[in-house]
């Protein structure tokens, strides 16, 4: 498809401003105005609303296809909540308002939404206060480094490093590393879990702390989580829960209970709300009494008299990690979701989550190796190493998918599995979806012997077949230029 | 309420090819001593009634009233295709492009926006979005310590405190020595700001128009700065853009900048949209995704992400950021709305907003005791000096209606009397007059 900069036509117009009756004043002298215009694209309303409807016909999503992109909880985003987003009394808040003088009392129903979704994630989790704030899944992982930083600095004790096992996700390392943080990395043994000898080898008075996922990223549910945990506060490190797997455990453990210090939740994960092509996300921050005096200011508190304020005076508090309570639009939309759903609807959907990924493994197995063959939670880990051997990998098989109108697993992660295709269902997808979807994965693993070249020239049902990454990679093209 | 759609046989015939006779089975391998301790959440609710209750909320807060308020958040209006287009659920409900040939249209629109992040800034490179503009300044900051091998940043004053606080706290286990130089009337004081830059000065960071609504030129800064081999960082409000001097043509080597303005609704703080954009030899050192132009089999035009060798999921503790998740929603949005206001109109919609200002001004300046601040010019939002408190004359201002602007003490010493006053192209001669009107009311009870 052209871009929409190649369908501009000088002089073409889609929106017009508000004619002003204003005097006119004297313009900016030149030397603060720009020279070189910026070019951006002249076309007509029906130009752009063509345009994008077009583009976003380009594009697999949730309400297309079936989506069971490993890691990311691809499930049904209900509509409603995007509703009561779009209300002009919470969308035409401006953020400021409540720190003016007299402001907090015109702020009161968003500061409810905040404090209400803070003791309600609170309760899930198991711990004893949360903060909103952070942006993103990756972001509440920095902010929950930050912390155990701030925690172990207020403790007079210099801890230098993080550890992390290799099955992890690479935002926990990275974002450990940009804290200021060194990373020591754990190896998995053969059952599929976190090395405990290489663990206890490695665990010292210098952790500042473990960064765990729980079930972990292989989908499995640790047995051995309360002996690291126990071991880990033996010599002072806090434990992090990564909260992207959440969906796994609703209402049967919880990180806090477990022995978790702080958690982050992935709110466009669990809590159903849009990802939208990369975003936004948001990951709030949830941790235990230990923790509570050095959360990310503002805090939400609700007063006496039933009424919310913001609360600034917090001395031991990191500072900011965002510039106001989070992504609010985000936060709210999550809240409406577990108002929905309530108590028995979580529980259920974590049921319904983790028996839709058995479903795929038990049906799956005899066609493909499996990592590492134990019940998994709400996810499964395949490999295509048998597929391999006929020069067929997961990519090829992903690109089949597509094909047959389903988006791929998530391929080639965790790294430590070859060829992994890592299979997240969701509660929110039919029995009827799921056969489908085996059959085809089935169809994919008869195809590697008898045809492999069906695989090989996969996708063919797209507006565009397999791309060169490599061109794009040594000769950047990454702008329009006139 | 759940939108879970087995049904009890389905239910029994997954469990048995599962081989298992319940769903507890599914969980029996979590220990009976890690259930939870409780899990205290109120029963479910229909759709109906979570939409009345979330409208009684929304009715708490006051979102009605005439806005001067901006402070880096700006009140602009949305055309509605914006909306039509963004919330199409092809778009809504997909995620990262990780599988391009089933995601054109996301890595279209990814590129489309970088060209106009590119477009707006008059830099080369851009990415798929980061999280806000405190965020993406934080990221830029980095960058130049990575690039330089430097420790030291020099941050003007007139950078928003909110950004300024957000970067001390990101840095503050990283031994990073910050360095903050005042503004006097308006601008930036270039003298302070070259005794601290040095040999090990990573960058200078400043903000057009910075806090104070003042517009600068800072190409002898930008000049000086590379003299010592520093990067200079603009922090930028994409509006402005439309007839403010862009950042290339002043000589920065990255500007960042909060995208809210383009788009994206105020809704108390967020998603909003961090923007970022940078000269060519930075690219490798970028943060977040990128989506580049390549070919497919058939030597087609496509579009992938690229450069992932700089990205956490490949570099791990040695990727150049954290960033996942984005905000691409949001870039969507940014993209669609600068789409089409288009050359002339964002153009146009700059001109309009730095008259409303001026016209603001003047209105503002025949109130006996209000002083307009002119030593520096101005876009759309400008600074007044009162005759009394400015956190008080806002809560007065507040009663009749008026979120009137920012009260300047709350993030500068010494500045209690001081407003600043937003003047966007929503505000309607009548109600700039009016709010003229109440204050000059307002001052004498």
């Amino acid at each position: 498809m052209q871009l929409i900069f190649e369908k501009s036509c000088s002089g073409r117009r889609g929106f017009s401003l508000p004619e002003t009756d204003l005097p006119r004043s004297p313009a900016l002298a030149k030397k603060y105005c720009r020279k070189k215009e910026a070019v951006l694209p002249e076309v007509s309303e029906l130009d752009v609303v063509r345009h994008f409807t077009n583009l976003s016909r380009l594009n697999f999503s949730v309400d297309t296809n079936f989506y069971p992109l490993g890691s990311c909880t691809m499930k049904y985003n209900p509509k409603f909540t995007e509703y009561i987003a779009g209300l002009e009394g919470f969308s035409q808040l401006h953020p400021l308002l409540p720190q003016l003088s007299g402001g907090g009392i015109l702020a009161q129903g968003s500061l409810e939404v905040l404090y209400n979704t803070e003791r309600l994630l609170s309760e899930i989790t198991g711990m004893a206060a949360f903060t909103t704030q952070p942006l993103a899944g990756a972001h509440g992982e920095l902010t929950g480094v930050m912390l155990i930083a701030a925690y172990h600095k207020n403790n007079g004790s210099a801890r230098k490093h993080v550890i992390i096992p290799d099955s992890s996700h690479g935002t926990n390392p990275a974002s450990a590393a940009i804290a200021g943080f060194d990373v020591v990395v754990i190896p998995t043994d053969n059952e599929g879990f976190m090395d405990i000898q290489a663990f206890k080898a490695a665990l010292n008075r210098e952790t500042a702390a473990v960064m765990l996922t729980c079930p972990d990223t292989l989908g499995i549910f640790n047995p051995k989580i309360k002996e690291i945990a126990d071991l880990a506060h033996s010599v002072g490190a806090l434990m992090y829960y990564d909260g992207a797997n959440l969906n796994a455990i609703l209402g049967k453990c919880r990180p806090g209970d477990i022995g978790f210090d702080l958690v982050h939740l992935n709110l466009h994960k669990t809590f159903a709300t849009p990802h939208g092509g990369g975003g936004p996300g948001a990951g709030p921050v949830g941790v235990n009494q230990k923790l509570v005096d050095f959360l990310p200011i503002s805090r939400v508190v609700k007063r006496p008299d039933g009424t919310f304020a913001l609360d600034y005076q917090k001395r031991k508090t990191i500072g900011y990690i965002a510039p106001f309570y989070g992504n609010f639009g985000v936060i709210l939309k999550a809240y409406a979701y577990i108002l929905a759903l309530g108590k028995t609807g979580l529980i259920k959907s974590s049921e319904s989550a983790v028996l839709s990924a058995n479903y795929c493994l038990a049906r799956l197995k005899k066609h493909y190796a499996v990592a590492f063959d134990k019940p998994c939670m709400h996810e499964c880990v395949l490999s295509a190493s048998r597929q391999m051997e006929r020069g067929v990998h997961a990519l090829d098989i992903a690109k089949y998918l597509i094909d047959q109108g389903f988006h791929p697993p998530t391929i080639y992660f965790p790294m430590i599995v070859k060829e992994a295709m890592m299979i997240e269902p969701t509660e929110t997808e039919s029995k009827e979806t799921l056969d489908a979807f085996i059959a085809a994965m089935i169809k994919a693993a008869e195809l590697s012997e008898t045809d492999p070249e069906v695989l090989h020239m996969a996708p063919q049902a797209t507006p565009v077949k397999r791309l060169n990454e490599t061109k794009a990679a040594r000769e950047p093209n990454l702008r329009w230029q006139p | 309420m759940n939108y879970i759609p087995h049904t009890e046989t389905q239910t029994r015939e997954m469990l048995k090819a599962i081989g298992v006779l319940s769903v507890d089975d599914l969980f029996k391998h979590i220990p009976a001593s890690l259930r939870p301790k409780s899990f205290n959440i109120p029963e479910g609710k229909s759709e109906f009634e979570l939409i009345e209750y979330f409208k009684s909320l929304s009715r708490k807060n006051a979102a009605g009233l005439t806005g001067f308020l901006g402070a880096g958040f700006y009140d602009h209006y949305i055309p509605q295709a914006v909306d039509a287009l963004a919330n199409r659920s092809e778009f809504y409900t997909a995620y990262t492009p990780y599988q391009p040939e089933c995601s054109q249209g996301w890595l279209q629109a990814v590129y489309e926006y970088q060209s106009v992040i590119c477009a707006l800034t008059g830099l080369d490179v851009s990415n798929a979005s980061l999280y806000d503009g405190g965020t993406a300044l934080y990221e830029a900051a980095m960058m130049a310590v990575r690039l330089t091998g430097r420790k030291k940043v020099i941050v003007d004053s007139g950078v928003n405190l909110i950004y300024r606080t957000m970067l001390y706290t990101y840095t503050s286990n990283l031994s990073i020595e910050f360095v903050e130089t005042p503004v006097a009337h308006g601008q930036s004081c270039r003298e302070d700001i070259y005794k601290c830059l040095d040999e090990k000065t990573a960058a200078v960071i400043v903000q057009n128009p910075n806090f104070f609504g003042a517009v600068d030129d800072y190409s002898d800064i930008c000049e000086k700065v590379h003299a010592k081999g520093a990067l200079a960082i603009a922090s930028v409000y994409p509006v402005s853009l439309g007839i403010l001097k862009s950042p290339q043509e002043m000589g920065f080597d990255i500007a960042t900048g909060e995208g809210q303005s383009m788009g994206i609704p105020l809704l108390f703080g967020g998603p909003y949209l961090g923007f970022i954009a940078v000269k060519k030899e930075h690219m490798r050192q970028m943060p977040g995704r990128i989506v580049g132009a390549t070919v497919d089999s058939d030597s087609k035009r496509g579009f992938v992400l690229t450069l992932q060798a700089r990205e956490q999921h490949i570099r791990r503790e040695r990727a150049t950021s954290n960033i996942c998740s984005n905000e691409a929603l949001c870039a969507l949005r940014a993209l669609i709305y600068t789409t089409l206001l288009g050359k002339r109109g964002f153009q146009e919609l700059a001109e309009l907003n730095y008259q409303k200002a001026e016209f603001a001004k003047s209105a503002l300046e025949k109130i006996k005791g209000v002083k307009v601040m002119r030593s520096s010019p101005t876009f759309n939002e400008f600074t007044v000096c009162l005759p009394m408190n400015a956190d008080q004359l806002v809560s007065k201002m507040i009663n009749k209606g008026f979120a009137c602007g920012f009260p300047l003490g709350r993030f500068y010493k010494g500045m209690d009397n001081y407003l600043l006053v937003a003047v966007t192209e929503k505000r309607t001669k009548e109600e700039i007059l009016n709010f003229a009107n109440s204050l000059e009311e307002s001052l004498c009870s």
